[in-house]
């Protein structure tokens, strides 16, 4: 459902879990037996190319069959209630429901009334736990460690369900995380997290390890969120300048879709300081952990 | 509770089976071995390693896990840790011996099989296990045996390593 709910040694296992299921993806013949025979459903309410690309590529490596519900082409157009949906294709006798939708609690809502497992693969701006995972995973990877580490996320805080979900892993596992964004953009008592807020990249980059950036939507721009997008680029864009306030050794992430010239110039998200990359492979990765651990015992 | 072998029996054992897979094919460049989690692990690192000293030449050693080829995955009460599996090198038209500490029903021996398969097509795949406990529920033979001990199915064969366990020493247990 997401990350408030795991405890540090809930998410430590996991990340272990993920080590192995990273080599399978360097295999030649990247598949194994585990879910044979289980059916996965993506039902997913909003449109996403990667994670339900991730999410079906984790599933097939795991020899799972895969179903993919896309709430644009099917009886939900036609009236037909959430609930109701659900459950007549778990009369079919699927095993799991992989969940996007951008009303939150969604997915606590099937959990409460399906006895199969369901996996948020991100519900509104609430969390979209596998995601923070695949981050977590990717930050340890590289630095070894998540304590002590300082973490900057920089970007449209208010309806991020990826900083929501990195910030509840990455505190939980003793790392210092500061968010910084346009006023307008930072959610109010979000200090009550356990985090630092800064409204300049200049301030919240000092000395930071990891610095993750987020998609900003034009749609801000019309919503009466930002003056323009070329002021948040002035603003807030990750030049070199300001990368180099933080540390030599810094990580640049981003959850994907990158706006090149937007949030991240082209250079950097190219550049060798840049783990975008990782963090799509990873996050089959994790998935694959995720599927394996609610799945593979009945 | 009994110990079946110490320390130095198993060191002997150990002696044999390397020298008894070099005997069947001298070949060494030819030569992978791959230890199955968890004890297989050292006891393939420790054959290796005295084949080396034999040959002058060190064979691939690999590890692999056999979790997630587990044929009663949704039959078991716990969780299994899956642990690393590392096979670096081609693995095609080679001589794989795999290496485990008991051979019991032959269903682990039956997934690493599995694993090795979606790794690549060896040309051979032989066994060498420490302990042949018999009670096979499948048609699988180990071709190196360390030591054969008839068992009943109420009882367990425990192998400690040192790498592991902290000791050598080889346990049959009853079952609780």
């Amino acid at each position: 459902m997401g990350i408030e709910d795991l405890s540090k040694e809930e998410i430590l296992f996991i990340l272990e879990t993920t080590k192995s299921f990273r080599e399978i993806l360097d295999r030649p013949i990247k598949k194994v037996p585990t879910l044979r025979g289980r059916t996965v459903v993506n039902l997913f309410f909003e449109v996403s190319t990667r994670t339900r690309m991730s999410f079906e590529l984790a599933e097939k490596r795991l020899n799972a069959d895969v179903l993919n519900f896309s709430a644009a082409n099917s009886s939900l157009a036609k009236g037909e209630t959430l609930l109701d949906t659900v459950k007549n294709i778990l009369a079919m006798k699927v095993d799991c429901f992989v969940l996007r939708h951008p009303v939150p609690g969604t997915p606590h809502l099937l959990a409460r009334e399906l006895p199969i497992p369901i996996i948020n693969a991100g519900d509104g701006a609430h969390e979209h736990p596998t995601q923070a995972l695949s981050d977590i995973y990717t930050i340890q990877e590289r630095k070894k460690r998540i304590e002590g580490l300082k973490v900057a996320i920089i970007g449209d805080i208010t309806h991020s369900r990826v900083a929501r979900s990195n910030i509840w892993g990455l505190s939980k596992l003793g790392a210092e995380v500061r968010v910084c964004g346009p006023p307008t953009l930072i959610p109010p008592l979000i200090e009550e997290m356990g985090v630092e807020v800064f409204y300049l990249p200049e301030d919240a980059l000092r000395e930071v390890d990891i610095v993750m950036m987020l998609r900003i939507q034009k749609e801000r721009q019309n919503e009466g969120f930002l003056p323009s997008i070329s002021e948040y680029i002035e603003f807030f864009s990750l030049t070199e300048d300001r990368l180099r306030l933080a540390r030599e050794d810094v990580l640049v992430m981003h959850p994907g879709p990158v706006n090149r010239g937007v949030e991240l110039p082209a250079r950097i998200a190219d550049g060798k300081k840049s783990v975008i990359l990782d963090q799509v492979v990873n996050g089959v990765a994790m998935r694959m952990a995720v599927l394996y651990l609610l799945l593979a015992k009945r | 509770m009994a110990k079946l072998m110490d320390k130095e029996e198993i060191r002997r054992a150990l002696s044999r089976l390397s020298h008894q897979i070099l005997e069947k094919d001298k070949e060494v460049r030819d030569l992978v071995i791959v230890g199955i989690q968890r004890r297989g692990v050292p006891l393939a690192e420790r054959i290796s390693g005295m084949i080396e000293k034999m040959e002058g030449k060190k064979p691939d050693t690999g590890i692999l896990d056999i979790t997630l080829y587990r044929d009663d995955l949704t039959q078991i009460a716990h969780q299994p840790i899956v642990r690393n599996t590392r096979i670096p090198f081609p693995i095609d038209n080679k001589r794989v011996v795999l290496v485990d500490d008991v051979l019991y029903t032959g269903r682990t021996v039956r997934a690493a099989i599995d694993v090795l398969i979606d790794f690549g097509r060896p040309r051979k795949i032989e066994l060498a296990v420490l302990v042949d406990r018999g009670h096979r529920e499948l048609p699988i033979r180990a071709d190196f045996v360390g030591k054969n001990i008839p068992t009943s199915s109420e009882e367990m064969v425990e192998v400690k390593l040192e790498e592991v366990d902290g000791r050598d020493e080889v346990l049959l247990l009853k079952r609780d």
